[in-house]
């Protein structure tokens, strides 16, 4: 099938950008999105022009790494898929289609369509972890944990960082991508003794970072690879405010 | 060159206690002092990372993804091995031990295989304390499963992400060490360079992904927990961003290289869809447990699979290996697949496939279980052949999935560079010719969270931090001034091909010649091949872009242009290896059933090549392996 394709060009974080169409004449069915993007480049390069730059790794919709928006949709028109799991043959012959990097003030633009998530790591750094020291662990199945939990839990845990919720969001918020990792380590036994904490600090990072807040518009789970829930949001508000009520934020100490 | 491999004297059940107790302690005020530097944030990295800076050590690590959490450990999917017995079922320390040591049929070294096993129960109950959350019964106690090669359920799992899930845990714990300052992450900086000075590792050159920038970075030690290198073979299940450039430029610069030609192929892969295939996707080898593999008896049989009666089906894993059935090693499994498509029975486009069929267990578990237990993986196949498999069998074919070759290691994962340590997939490992299932995030988790750590003490605790070069010593400008010249070299050939045409060509050829099997002939064609690609590769091909910006292409060059000199390599390794083992097959060297056939009385060893230069023969170091727990056998799984 033959394809045009607009898609955001910038040279660098200080570059203005803009668009620019390709005609892509045979587009096979079979092929991701990202492989079409391959055969893309590899023309440009033969013709001396510079190839599309974006990120991608694993391309089993797993590591993250990948993702844009196709014609407004982050990572593409099917759902709980990743750009890279977006095959062809959701696409039909003839349609232009619109590509351009995740927007939010806290997530720039690098290149084309690469951005800098860093923000997502440093909000991890906050307080997304359990403190337990190698060799401190307990016999693992010391602890019991009802199924359910660890289900919910497995559910929270499966985000894979790609920024999605945040391009989806109105307000670039980054609360589907807190909460996530809030609730699946908060769901926990192990996570309870930092509960509080964490999310008083995940929450003042994001703040900080320059995220927006969150007004329940939904965005975020419907965008999200991997179909987490916005519930979790919930339970990080609740998180929060019990921290609010009950601690004070305190400095993070390696005693 | 002698090789030592400082095993320790003793009984095996005694050895990593007594070498514990034996290794020098970095005093606890001292540690801050030295610094290491790792390369790689996979489980290796990571978990070796967190648990470093927690013991107050100065910790700098490197990655080329955007963060650390995206390491390829993250594709990991069926689970991660222990010998916690928890199933009851006869499993303990030596069984894992004796199975890994038989299932990487014979090339291993024991000692280092023990010591796995001893460390894996340890693994599981950091993981749990870390918040992993692996699959639980409704008792709430751990759910085990079983998986290829073995006859004890002995692997722990979270749904079909247990490789992101223990990334994630080891991520986390990382970041926690850089929220208290104890260790840097560099994200999008890949090591272009090792830096050896006076026969120690010095430090690395680094280039920075966003500007080009080029940096020195000067430590006391310096850890390479940089995966394997598959795909030198182009198409394999690696991430497209996985390299051997680290592992080659420490080769280059003196590390050697044990077992290059043992490396692994998947039997369960999605197979080939057309020439546009930029990477292939790997079905969980969980799926062996439920699913039936077959083809049809009759060849070129074109009927769809509904249409083929019982009768006409030949599941010839079942057929030859009673015993152990689907489940078979991943190598017999992957040959056995080879041989029927070779043999005209194989089924989809190009006849490159074969069926793994669900229908059975869905009718005798009910579909609910089996979307329990694979869900995500039937999604995941269904999005990317647009064929359910709930209703119809899944097709498969083998790929390239992982490299039991890497740098050469002693028992404290120390290459025989001084200082350069070698963890997880990059090192020549524990897997002997074949790994296991679920072996791999055991290996990169026990080498970073609990080997490591205490090894790497020994080394830095002799040596003196105040003599650690500057980084702006001779050393490394000299390595600085190198890496310049080949970056400017690369973009200066403006030729008529792209980066991915030659890597194509090379992976194409190691395939067809380097593949799932190898012969005299086809190895020594692939050698004489090789030279003239790379040859054409530094005259015709074209890299856009300049060095001082983010140029992916100019990446992707530099590590096409390392892969053109291991494959050579790897090539070389397998014809001079006279044998056939696990996942190293000499069509020369078989049984009368065609299995592989090992030469004990002159190939237990592991073969540690020395480099002279890229057009120069190497040399060949021998490390020979004494089995004085599990005796050497013909692997049998009828």
């Amino acid at each position: 099938m033959k394809l045009t394709l607009r898609i955001w060009r910038q040279d660098g974080p200080r570059d203005k950008g803009k668009f620019v169409a390709y005609p892509v004449d045979d587009v096979a069915e079979d092929m991701s999105f990202l492989e079409m993007l391959d055969v893309l480049n590899e023309r440009l390069t033969l013709k001396g022009e510079r190839p599309v730059a974006f990120d991608s790794d694993c391309r089993e919709g797993i590591c993250g790494a990948c993702g844009f928006m196709v014609s407004g949709v982050a990572h593409g028109p099917q759902k709980l898929t990743t750009a890279c799991q977006l095959f062809m043959r959701h696409f039909k012959d003839g349609e232009t289609v619109v590509v351009e990097p995740f927007r939010a003030r806290a997530l720039p633009v690098l290149k084309d369509l690469i951005i800098d998530r860093s923000a997502l790591d440093a909000i991890v750094q906050a307080g997304g972890f359990i403190s337990a020291r190698t060799g401190s662990a307990p016999e693992a199945n010391a602890m019991l944990i009802a199924k359910p939990v660890a289900d919910r839990s497995m559910d929270a845990a499966a985000c894979i960082g790609c920024g999605a919720c945040i391009a989806a969001c109105p307000n670039a918020s980054a609360m589907l991508f807190t909460a996530a990792k809030v609730s699946h380590l908060g769901l926990l036994p192990q996570g309870q003794p930092e509960r509080r904490q964490r999310a008083l600090r995940m929450v003042a990072k994001m703040n900080e970072l320059g995220f927006g807040g969150c007004s329940n518009h939904g965005e975020c789970e419907a965008a999200c690879p991997k179909g987490i829930s916005i519930d979790f949001i919930a339970r990080l508000n609740r998180d929060y405010l019990s921290g609010s009520l009950f601690e004070k934020p305190e400095p993070l100490s390696s005693v | 060159m002698q090789l030592n491999s400082k095993v320790p004297n003793g009984p095996i059940q005694g050895k990593w206690d007594k070498h514990r107790f034996d290794m020098k302690l970095v005093n606890p005020a001292n540690k801050r002092r030295y610094k290491v530097i790792i390369v790689g944030t996979g489980l290796a990295g990571a978990s070796a990372g967190a648990s470093l800076a927690q013991m107050g050590y100065e910790v700098d690590c490197f990655c080329f993804q955007d963060s650390a959490r995206r390491a390829h450990s993250i594709a990991a999917q069926g689970g991660i091995n222990a010998a916690k017995n928890y199933q009851n079922d006869g499993d303990s320390v030596y069984r894992l031990f004796y199975d890994t040591v038989k299932g990487g049929d014979f090339r291993a070294r024991e000692a280092n295989v023990y010591r796995l096993a001893e460390i894996s129960a340890s693994i599981i109950d950091q993981c749990v304390a870390l918040g992993v959350p692996f699959a639980r019964e409704y008792s709430g106690y751990l759910a085990n499963r079983s998986f290829g090669g073995t006859q004890v359920s002995r692997t722990f799992y979270a749904r079909g992400q247990t490789g992101q899930q223990l990334l994630l845990g080891a991520y986390s714990a990382l970041s926690r060490e850089v929220a208290l300052g104890r260790a840097k992450v560099n994200s999008r900086s890949e090591m272009v360079d090792l830096v050896v000075h006076g026969g120690r590792a010095r430090g690395i050159i680094v280039r920075d992904l966003v500007t080009g920038e080029l940096t020195a970075h000067s430590a006391d030690a310096v850890v390479l927990a940089t995966g394997g290198y598959s795909n030198v073979f182009y198409l394999s299940t690696n991430a497209k961003g996985c390299n051997a450039t680290a592992i080659w430029r420490a080769h280059r610069k003196g590390a050697l290289f044990a077992n290059p030609c043992f490396t692994q192929i998947h039997p369960t892969c999605i197979p080939v869809a057309g020439e546009h295939q930029s990477k292939l996707t790997l079905m969980s080898e969980s799926l062996r447990n439920d699913g039936r593999i077959w083809v049809p008896k009759k060849k070129g049989d074109t009927r769809p699979a509904a249409q083929i009666p019982e009768a006409e089906r030949d599941y010839y894993l079942e057929r030859k290996y009673p015993a152990f059935g689907n489940l078979v090693p991943r190598d017999v499994a992957s040959r056995n697949a080879k041989e029927v498509c070779d043999g005209g029975r194989g089924v989809g486009p190009g006849g490159l496939g074969v069926y793994l069929d669900f229908a059975e267990a869905i009718g005798r578990l009910g579909e609910n279980v089996i979307r329990e237990r694979y869900g995500n993986l039937f999604e995941m196949y269904d999005r990317i052949t647009a064929e359910d498999p709930y209703r119809q069998p899944m097709r498969i074919y083998p790929a390239i999935h992982y490299a039991m070759g890497g740098l050469w290691v002693d028992y404290n994962l120390m290459s025989n560079l001084e200082g350069l340590h070698v963890i997880g997939e990059a090192n020549f490992s524990d897997h002997g010719a074949n790994r296991l299932g679920a072996s791999a995030l055991m290996q990169g988790l026990a080498d970073g969270y609990f080997v490591l750590p205490y090894t790497i003490g020994d080394t830095l605790a002799r040596m003196s931090p105040a003599d650690r070069l500057k980084p702006d010593h001779p050393a490394f400008t000299e390595a600085l001034d190198e890496a310049k010249e080949r970056g400017r070299r690369l973009l200066g050939i403006n030729g008529k091909r792209t980066v991915d045409s030659f890597h194509r060509e090379l992976g194409k050829l190691l395939w067809d010649n380097c593949g799932m099997a190898r012969s005299k002939e086809s190895l020594t064609e692939a050698l004489a091949r090789i030279p003239q690609i790379r040859e054409e590769f530094w005259a015709n091909v074209k890299v856009p872009g300049g060095a001082s910006e983010l140029n992916q292409s100019l990446e992707q060059a530099g590590r096409v242009a390392d892969f053109m000199e291991l494959s050579e390599l790897l090539c070389r390794d397998a014809l001079t290896r006279e044998e056939s083992c696990g996942g190293h097959f000499r069509v020369e060297h078989q049984t009368e059933e065609g299995e592989a056939q090992r030469d004990d009385a002159n190939f237990s060893h592991a073969a540690a090549w020395e480099f002279t230069g890229a057009d120069t023969a190497p040399i060949l170091h021998k490390e020979p392996l004494e089995f004085e727990y599990v005796h050497p056998a013909q692997r049998s799984y009828k």
